[in-house]
């Protein structure tokens, strides 16, 4: 496994080989044919290929109170081209876990693989981008130069860097927006900016920690028709953490339940509802079906207790 | 801006006083500031009256004339008051600044220039010192315990005792001219900057920072592309005060060692031989020095927060 082709080639076959998977990731923008049906797996989305494994994986914190047990023995795999919802009440861990895959967080126990390697390793090869709950945007870099700083730490020739960065403002229709500031810009946009950043990078995994918690609901549905919409014309691998019911739902391919601390997994529920959704499957009977065994999940972890 | 006038309801043209109150809410601090200007002129005036009484009152007696108006008359235009009237100090400044050959050591000028040399070699050495030592303090923990005591107890030393020390060494080592006068105002300026710049390194939020360990980005790039645009805010404020204690600080340097030139050689003249006028003229051109000091650095912050979008 190298590190190389992660980033600037590679982009334009959707995964013709299966050699690695660094020498297969996709460009997120490429779009699939548009003679392929919707509901047809392309050839990278072979259930196979894993992208995270979590084996028995602990992390305890040591505070002065005492240690606090996040994560306790979580099992976890996440496949290629999948979204993968962390759902749980305050406090379950799913934070934890995803700054874990991150390489945010180091686990005190068993074993996490990223893109096959560790966490770190797969960190350093800018596998993944990451969406934080806040935008945390630099408020004296405009929309476009917010959008290129990871290019810039990477070392994308500038000419390159601007290509890239109109690219993923483009994904989150924010073009016409490069020289606003940060400030100029309503929360729901900024957020907007901050996944674009986390886009310009073409990243094969997109990480994002209850991204739409702070927005009203009407921004945060249509920022899910987005986010669904990037996903699905992609091979992109989401990882998204959420309290939310019906998100997690609406979006997901696959939902793990978590229990409050220690945070386990108690279920793992896939969702056989099509890739291409639109709002109103949220009044489907199959949606609410979902939704419900989610409930009862989290029911039988106490997490209404 | 015109708040006043848009919200007036007739739609006839606004009266004068309108006009006047808008026009004082869109300047901004210019009428406050002049306000206070006038108020404390009067004050000067007045306290002419009284502190050159006895004086007067020889005077007085010289000429004959009587009548408030005559009393203050000849009070204002005294030719060595003890506190001479606003008008008479702003002749002789005139006159100190311009009427004088530059090069003459008569000259406000030339001394003015002397000031300004020792005040900007120690502000540029103390901006860099500062910033130096708080990045030192910001990345090294071992630097923060051990420096910062020190950093902060150096202040706590007056520097006119701390002053004829430095001259006297530095003297023995052969360093002379500008450098001993610099060397204090770096030592008082140096300070404001370290203690903002600590702050400013260290403003960046954790979420900030978990971004650039995203990105995999090196100590170099967390320092070029966060630390420093984010401490940018706080470095301002710093060097203004930085700069007043330069010359602050060239001044002291130049009255504690008898220096031949320079506003404080020339203050301490003045003192010696009894030239009211000379001291106040001194007081009055150092100040002058320090506000357009203060007013260039506010210049540059400003064409800086412009290029950053308008954050402060």
């Amino acid at each position: 496994m190298t590190d190389t082709g992660m980033t600037g080639t590679g982009m334009t076959d959707t995964g013709m080989t299966d050699t690695g998977l660094m020498d297969t990731a996709p460009g997120v923008y490429d779009r699939r044919p548009a003679d392929a049906p919707a509901d047809a797996m392309p050839a990278s989305r072979q259930p196979s290929e894993t992208v995270v494994e979590a084996e028995a994986l602990s992390l305890t914190f040591r505070t002065p109170d005492g240690p606090v047990h996040a994560l306790d023995n979580i099992d976890l795999m996440i496949e290629k081209g999948s979204f993968v919802s962390l759902i749980g009440p305050s406090g379950c861990g799913k934070t934890t876990l995803l700054r874990a895959i991150a390489d945010l967080e180091r686990p005190t126990g068993g074993r996490i693989t990223v893109n096959n390697g560790t966490a770190e390793e797969a960190r350093r090869a800018r596998a993944y981008g990451y969406v934080f709950q806040a935008p945390a945007l630099f408020p004296w870099r405009n929309v476009i130069r917010n959008v290129k700083t990871p290019l810039e730490v990477m070392g994308v020739p500038a000419g390159q860097r601007n290509v890239r960065a109109r690219k993923a403002l483009e994904v989150v229709g924010l073009q016409g927006f490069e020289r606003k500031f940060p400030w100029q810009l309503s929360g729901g946009m900024q957020q907007r900016v901050s996944i674009a950043r986390a886009m310009s990078l073409e990243p094969p995994i997109l990480l994002m920690d209850e991204p739409f918690g702070a927005l009203d609901e009407i921004t945060r549905d249509n920022l899910n028709v987005h986010l669904l919409d990037l996903w699905n014309r992609t091979d992109l691998t989401v990882v998204f953490v959420t309290h939310s019911i019906p998100e997690a739902v609406f979006l997901s391919s696959r939902i793990v339940v978590m229990s409050p601390r220690p945070g386990r997994v108690l279920r793992v529920i896939d969702s056989d509802l099509p890739r291409e959704r639109a709002l109103d499957i949220r009044e489907n009977p199959k949606f609410l079906d979902i939704a419900h065994r989610v409930r009862e999940a989290l029911r039988e972890g106490h997490s209404y207790d | 801006m015109t708040d006043a006038v848009s919200a007036a309801p007739l739609p006839r043209r606004p009266s004068a006083v309108r006009r006047a109150w808008s026009a004082y809410r869109a300047r901004g601090r210019t009428i406050p500031v002049l306000t206070v200007l006038v108020v404390l002129v009067a004050f000067w005036y007045a306290a002419a009256l009284w502190v050159n009484a006895d004086r007067a009152e020889r005077l007085i007696g010289q000429t004959g004339e009587e009548g408030i108006v005559a009393y203050a008359t000849a009070v204002w235009n005294m030719e060595r008051p003890a506190l001479p009237a606003p008008h008479q100090l702003a002749e002789a400044m005139w006159d100190q600044a311009t009427g004088q050959p530059v090069t003459s050591n008569r000259s406000a000028v030339h001394h003015m220039g002397v000031t300004i040399w020792s005040t900007l070699v120690g502000f540029l050495a103390g901006t860099a010192l500062g910033i130096i030592l708080a990045i030192g303090i910001v990345h090294v923990r071992t630097l923060e315990r051990s420096l910062m005591p020190w950093v902060i107890a150096s202040q706590t030393i007056p520097i006119l005792a701390l002053a004829p020390i430095f001259v006297v060494v530095l003297g023995q080592l052969g360093v002379t001219g500008v450098w001993p006068k610099a060397l204090i105002a770096t030592y008082l300026s140096f300070f404001p900057v370290t203690i903002a710049m600590v702050k400013g390194l260290r403003s960046p939020d954790i979420l900030q920072r978990d971004l650039m360990h995203t990105y995999s980005a090196t100590g170099g790039q967390v320092f070029r592309m966060l630390r420093w645009p984010s401490a940018v805010p706080f470095l301002f404020p710093a060097l203004k005060v930085g700069i007043a204690l330069s010359i602050v600080g060239a001044i002291v340097a130049e009255v504690s060692t008898a220096a031949q030139a320079g506003l404080g050689a020339w203050l301490l003249q003045g003192s010696y031989h009894g030239l009211v006028f000379r001291m106040w003229g001194a007081l009055f051109f150092a100040s002058a020095l320090a506000i357009a000091a203060i007013a260039v650095i506010t210049l540059i912050e400003r064409m800086v927060v412009r290029s950053r979008g308008g954050t402060a």
